[in-house]
């Protein structure tokens, strides 16, 4: 029934589209969390010319599919001659380049309004208290807002984590060889869809639990405060 | 659309793809459509094993759940669109019958129905766990059945309670139908793909199919809140 001599054959393929995929993800993260922070901060501003466009900016991205969106940038951008003919042209060639940029600008929205929703959370007792400390405002978002706010938003960050590991699988249809195009791959060479997208789910399947986990262990040391509390406190 | 080229066609808008894409709106809404009901379908079953007082319904909807949330929606689909094939067709071969093709339709409305079953199982759930137990002990109380209670007490308020979730989920699942234009459906993306290959104008096209999704995503938030201000009258809310 299952063709095991055909996964134990093709699994070493798997570990590079595993590669693939972390790399895609780790440096599509690491762009829209540096992103978001700033633009977190511009959403929640009382000054409607900070708020405003980020809103349009979110509320575009989150509105559309991921793929018209790595469409446009991959196949869509080469209508411009002036690209075409720029210094950039090399890099939106590149499949790699595209992916990782349509993966982090649309990431960006999302976590850009859960931390912004977290920011929004904030008992105004804090900031009031900062504020009559003298703290300048630069200091009131680094010493007490985000790092209270980023506390609040990582339950909803592990989701946003688990939809941008699951979005990598759309970079297999720009040329990019990771898990799902490695999967496909095996498919079309051996027609024997059950082994070949089975395996790439045991795979998906791991490191979605192996991210649940460890977003796990972060809320228990970040979140320890909120935990309820024993019924009978031993005397410490 | 751009000016610099002379060729007449090019006055047109979107050199007359226009009703094409809008042909294939009509498949992305119809699949969408059929999918939500599929979901819901599943939702509703899933979140009455999650409830139930059976061990092995709590076991399975578990099972199904977690197993859906831990896979691309893209692998689900692949795996489900050609295992699915190979699957029927070994079936129909040993009823019988000659080879089936599936249509990639039916295909996408089963999986993204299957998928998005498990997340509105969840805001199912949650939804009548919202509601007061007074109230359906209330309704048996008067001597009604378990299912004029499920009627008349539990779902008219857990409509309320759902929205939200409901809402996010329709959005969610608006966008994963560009999806199936990997698997051949002829959708709006596919449209789209048509017709840049032919004017070589991609980024026109994929733009404005993005400006439709966003079109419909906003007509749908503004409809779903119109729904939940109707099953909310008489909520009072906190006021600060």
């Amino acid at each position: 029934m299952v063709d095991w001599a055909l996964i134990a054959e093709s699994w070493p393929l798997y570990l590079n589209g595993l590669k693939v995929s972390l790399i895609l993800m780790a440096i599509s993260v690491s762009a829209s969390f540096l992103l978001s922070v700033p633009l977190a901060i511009a959403r929640v501003s009382p000054n409607p010319l900070l708020s405003k466009p980020v809103f349009l900016y979110t509320y575009v991205i989150r509105g559309t599919p991921l793929l018209v969106q790595l469409y446009m940038i991959y196949f869509g951008l080469a209508q411009f001659e002036w690209l075409r003919e720029s210094a950039a042209w090399p890099l939106f060639r590149n499949a790699w380049f595209c992916a990782w940029l349509a993966f982090a600008l649309n990431s960006t929205a999302y976590t850009t309004e859960i931390l912004a929703g977290a920011l929004r959370q904030t008992p105004s007792g804090e900031l009031e208290a900062a504020r009559s400390l003298g703290l300048s405002t630069f200091s009131i978002y680094r010493r007490i807002l985000l790092p209270s706010a980023m506390r609040r938003a990582l339950p909803q960050y592990g989701n946003e984590l688990v939809m941008v590991m699951h979005a990598t699988s759309i970079a297999s249809a720009v040329t990019i060889v990771e898990l799902t195009r490695t999967a496909r791959d095996v498919y079309y060479n051996n027609l024997a869809p059950l082994e070949a997208f089975g395996l790439v789910a045991v795979f998906y399947f791991v490191i979605t639990f192996t991210l649940v986990g460890l977003i796990k262990l972060l809320e228990a040391r970040f979140l320890k405060h909120l935990r309820p509390k024993s019924a009978d406190p031993r005397p410490a | 659309m751009t000016p610099f080229h002379a060729d007449p066609d090019d006055a047109m808008f979107l050199h007359g793809y226009l009703p094409a894409i809008l042909e294939g709106l009509r498949s992305t809404l119809a699949v969408s459509a059929v999918s939500l009901a599929i979901a819901c379908v599943f939702g509703l079953i899933g979140a009455g094993a999650k409830l139930s007082a059976s061990r092995a319904a709590n076991i399975a909807a578990d099972t199904y759940t977690t197993l859906i949330r831990g896979l691309p929606e893209l692998v689900l689909l692949l795996l489900i669109f050609y295992g699915g094939q190979i699957l029927i067709n070994s079936l129909a071969d040993k009823a019988g019958l000659g080879y089936l093709d599936i249509n990639p339709f039916i295909a996408g409305t089963t999986t993204l129905g299957f998928i998005f079953g498990a997340y509105l199982t969840e805001t199912f759930r949650g939804a009548i766990l919202a509601i007061p137990r007074g109230q359906s002990e209330a309704g048996l109380a008067y001597g009604m059945s378990r299912g004029q209670v499920l009627r008349r007490i539990i779902l008219p308020q857990m409509v309320r309670h759902a929205i939200p979730g409901f809402t996010n989920n329709w959005l969610v699942m608006i966008k994963a139908t560009a999806l199936l234009s990997i698997i051949g459906l002829d959708d709006m993306v596919h449209r789209a793909n048509l017709a840049s290959a032919a004017t070589r104008e991609p980024f026109t096209f994929y733009a404005a199919i993005g400006g439709i999704y966003l079109a419909v995503t906003t007509v749908s938030i503004l409809l779903l809140g119109w729904v939940e201000r109707r099953f909310s009258l008489g909520v009072r809310k906190v006021e600060f």
